[in-house]
């Protein structure tokens, strides 16, 4: 039981005083400063000039940002869902394996989630490429009759965002999944499930909550992919974060690329928050060990 | 005036009240039991005193010196908590030390009192050892180690002796009363094991709904209980519902019985309870002519060895009667005897 | 306690072993193949690579271009990391130790810049920093890295802080410990994992970090993902394949160390006892 005071003099609160500032400074002004910005007006030649009125986002309306909107969310969402679909059991399994083999994949996973987009781009346009990539050895295994390049293109777009998606999704999914009492599963057993029956009967509804905190979580996650729709993808698929970055560095159009943003954002923090509610504590936890309160 | 005092101590916790107007005199150098069942406030209180909670109002004065709003690291109270809270990163030795560490004593002297200490609690050879390479008993002897390190004037203990096994608690609970008789140190301790309290106390405070309900020596607290809350708390009890039917006589049903612990000023008349501890029970055969009996029928036997409990119902009023083997009656479920509750046993209890 | 995939009889013993090849397969492919193309003699994107040779990699070393781009990324990951540990250890002590009716907005005002679209943070620091002057310098970058990584160590330290009993809190105060001699004697010593572990994430996630640093400094700062992506638009250098090998075997490096002296599925969040 954790007895937390009330701070009893000022003194604490001054401690706090430099965090609070730094996130104050560093965090809530920037975006404010971008909120204001996105009703300004542009001016030729690169600059705005302050002004209020809602034409940036009058133009989101228009067939090709709303086309892209959609697309982004379309794809967003599809990427999520497979990886969820795959992400759920196999961290399931991860999260039964031995302590060993999973500290291995641990470390897998957080090192191929740590690289940028940048680099899993570039990885994943080699290995789709015409010249250096897996139509080589689908040729070599008699498959295909000549080498071809599956980048850019929709299915690569959707191959590199499932990429970055799912070791965090993994990672989202981990404690959740760790924490299931393994005592959950063992009943069932004994009482006749087998263990894909146990899974999907048990294991699932245990953890619903979990599965759609995962699912937005991903959703949000690759929403926000810059690189991979523009190296593996052609200017169809370039989704949202693509234009935001398009429209503010070379149109030099920062207020409208603020109205993008500030559109994307609040999408984003609604979801999170669903999440945040969604995700309180779930039932069928095994306590901890040791006792510790 | 010597000794810890508590004055109108009240703490509330938001619109919960967990300690209401708790007074108490504690004499220097005695082994105290706060004892109750679970949330009944003693924790909270014994908190107060080490100076981890602040009262919602009252004051605590030791030996003459308020130390109300004195904070628990300006104190100087040894305490051992329920899950000892041995400091994980360091050794034994470490954490024995810890306190004359902060303080600036030099490594020699700290050498000596934790050679001293460990002395002290039996566990001469483990001062290097990491927490986690002990047993739960031994973890229990550093946590006491620790808190008498820096020769408290109060030892403070919180159910120290919970996370025991049943055969190791019976063992410490006579450790810590030869250790505090030897020591002479006042010492509080928080229990819901009215066994422990039995066995180590000097002076127990029963607590119920988080106020006290009685004070006094163990033993005399089990004979005489001042209401039912302490009598069905400590040890266990007959409670039967009875009126008042004469200065040192009760009605039960309609038989009249005499008893001879009864409040004063009571009215004729009035519902009150009547107490038997089941071993002044005494079961006769049916045709018995003695004072203060009552009809009943033998509903159960429990035989545990050490002991018969017998089970009885007295018109509609279940009455367990204790023996030993010596004494055991010859009896069967369903015999018809009379039920003696003599009256030197019986205490009626006005609430 | 940890119960392990009881092994079956029939068809389904295969399928643990299979998923998990098939997901290692996905996950490795491209990292083998940009491995195998760093490796290759030429200067041509070619799988698997004709002729071996370790002479890109050596060119990250001479070549100015890379050096400066590697270095720039090594002083911008160190100094917003130790900035983000900074922030984050004072926020999550507060609220580990102190309860206020804040505490809850003062949390999700440490883990909101993390959890939005980077692109979005990005805009948000362009916006800032060009309205102050400050755009284009390495300084920016720094402080924008520390302000949205912040997430990781806030992360990390408060599930570390969970982790210490608040009896032990109350043993060292009855004992004598005031708050200062708290913190350095007890509480900092069991979270220093925690603070390591947080700046290491950190670290090696500003090292690849793209969209920040460029919409902030891209232009004068070249980070070395900065540098990758230019060079991948304006044709492929074999430089870039070995970078990115380096920065994998780094990353590897970083968290196995984490997981050696350290409790890595703690860490991520599972409960689980180092004597398994």
């Amino acid at each position: 039981m954790s007895t937390r005071a009330r701070p009893q003099s000022l003194r604490p609160h001054l401690l706090l005083a430099y965090p609070a500032l730094m996130l104050g400074i560093l965090f809530l002004v920037p975006f404010g400063i971008m909120l204001t910005i996105s009703f300004f007006h542009r001016i030729e030649g690169g600059f705005y000039e302050p002004a209020f009125d809602f034409a940036n986002y009058e133009r989101f309306v228009q067939a090709y940002f709303l086309r892209a909107l959609l697309f982004s969310l379309f794809i967003a969402a599809l990427a999520a869902a497979i990886c969820v679909a795959t992400g759920f059991p196999f961290t399931f399994l991860l999260s039964r394996f031995r302590r060993r083999t999973q500290v291995l994949w641990l470390v897998f996973l957080m090192s191929v989630l740590s690289l940028s987009e940048v680099i899993i781009g570039f990885g994943w346009s080699v290995l789709l490429s015409r010249t250096a990539g897996l139509s080589h050895l689908m040729v070599a295994l008699g498959l295909m009759s000549e080498p071809q390049s599956w980048t850019p293109g929709f299915a690569a777009v959707l191959c590199g965002l499932c990429y970055i998606a799912f070791p965090y999704t993994v990672l989202v999914l981990y404690p959740p999944l760790s924490r299931l009492d393994p005592e959950l599963t063992e009943a069932a057993r004994t009482l006749g499930a087998s263990p894909l029956r146990t899974f999907f009967t048990v294991v699932v509804p245990a953890r619903r909550g979990a599965i759609l905190a995962a699912l937005i979580l991903a959703f949000v996650f690759t929403l926000g992919s810059y690189l991979l729709p523009q190296i593996l993808g052609r200017p169809q698929e370039w989704t949202l974060s693509v234009l935001i970055t398009d429209q503010a560095i070379y149109n030099s159009n920062l207020p409208f690329a603020a109205a993008l943003a500030v559109f994307l954002m609040i999408v984003s923090l609604a979801l999170i928050a669903l999440t945040l509610r969604l995700g309180r504590s779930g039932t069928a936890e095994r306590p901890e060990p040791g006792g510790a309160r | 005036m010597a000794g810890l005092v508590l004055s109108g101590i009240e703490k509330k916790f938001g619109a919960v009240v967990a300690v209401s107007s708790v007074d108490l005199v504690l004499p220097n150098g005695k082994f105290v039991c706060f004892l109750g069942p679970s949330g009944c406030g003693k924790t909270t209180l014994l908190r107060i005193i080490a100076g981890l909670e602040m009262p919602t109002s009252g004051s605590v004065v030791l030996d003459g010196e308020d130390i109300t709003g004195l904070p628990a690291h300006k104190r100087n109270f040894g305490m051992v908590f329920q899950s000892f809270a041995l400091f994980p990163h360091l050794s034994v030795a470490d954490n024995i030390a810890y306190g004359l560490r902060i303080r600036g004593t030099d490594r020699k002297r700290q050498r000596q009192r934790v050679a001293e200490l460990l002395e002290l609690v039996r566990l001469p050879d483990v001062g290097e050892r990491r927490i986690d390479q002990l047993s739960g008993g031994q973890r229990q002897r550093v946590a006491i180690a620790r808190a008498l390190a820096l020769d408290p004037k109060l030892f403070l203990l919180d159910e120290p002796l919970s996370a025991l096994d049943a055969k190791l608690r019976e063992a410490m609970q006579i450790e810590l009363k030869l250790l505090q008789q030897r020591l002479g140190i006042t010492t509080i301790l928080v229990t819901h094991d009215q066994r422990e309290a039995m066995t180590m106390a000097d002076l127990a405070v029963v607590m119920g709904a988080n106020r006290v309900q009685q004070v006094g020596p163990p033993l005399e607290i089990y004979r005489r209980p001042a209401n039912r809350f302490v009598a069905d708390f400590i040890g266990t009890s007959n409670l039967l519902t009875a009126r008042v039917a004469g200065p040192g006589q009760v009605a039960v049903g309609d038989r009249s019985l005499a008893a001879s612990a009864m409040p004063a000023g009571l009215d004729r008349g009035r519902d009150v309870t009547l107490s038997v501890r089941p071993e002044d029970v005494h079961v006769l055969p049916a045709d018995a002519k003695a004072e203060n009996l009552l009809p009943g029928k033998v509903v159960f036997l429990r035989d545990v060895g050490a002991n018969v409990e017998t089970y009885l119902d007295c018109a509609g009023v279940t009455v367990i009667s204790v023996a030993t083997p010596k004494e055991r009656p010859d009896l069967h479920q369903g015999d018809r005897v009379a039920v003696q509750l003599p009256a030197a046993a019986c205490v009626v209890l006005a609430e | 306690m940890r119960r392990g995939i009881p092994a079956r009889r029939g068809a389904t013993g295969w399928l643990v072993p299979l998923f998990a090849t098939v997901m290692a397969l996905y996950l490795a492919a491209p990292l083998v193949v940009v491995a195998g193309v760093s490796l290759n003699a030429q200067k041509l994107l070619l799988f698997p690579p004709q002729g071996l040779s370790l002479r890109w990699y050596g060119n990250l070393v001479t070549d100015p271009g890379w050096l400066g781009a590697i270095e720039h990324s090594l002083i911008i990951a160190g100094c917003s990391s130790l900035v983000a540990v900074s922030v984050a250890l004072p926020l999550a002590h507060f609220l580990w130790r102190y309860r206020v009716a804040y505490a809850r907005a003062l949390f999700a005002l440490g883990i909101a810049p993390f959890l939005m679209p980077p692109v979005i943070t990005a805009l948000g620091m362009l916006s800032f920093w060009a309205t102050i002057g400050f755009y284009g310098r390495i300084e920016a970058v720094i402080l924008s890295h520390a302000i949205f990584f912040v997430t990781l160590p806030l992360m990390t330290i408060s599930l570390g802080l969970e982790s210490v009993e608040q009896q032990v809190i109350d043993a060292a105060a009855t004992m004598g410990a005031d708050e200062r001699t708290l913190f350095r004697t007890i509480t900092l010593p069991l979270v220093r994992p925690y603070i390591v572990s947080g700046f290491a994430f950190c670290f090696v996630l500003s090292l690849n970090e793209y969209i920040i640093a460029y919409m902030v400094a891209g232009f004068t700062v070249e980070t070395l993902p900065i540098k990758i992506f230019n060079s991948l638009r304006y044709g492929y250098t074999p430089e870039m394949a070995a970078v990115t090998v380096l920065f994998v075997v780094l990353a590897a490096l970083v968290f196995g160390l984490i997981a050696r002296y350290g409790d890595l599925p703690r860490l991520l969040g599972a409960w689980s006892s180092r004597k398994d």
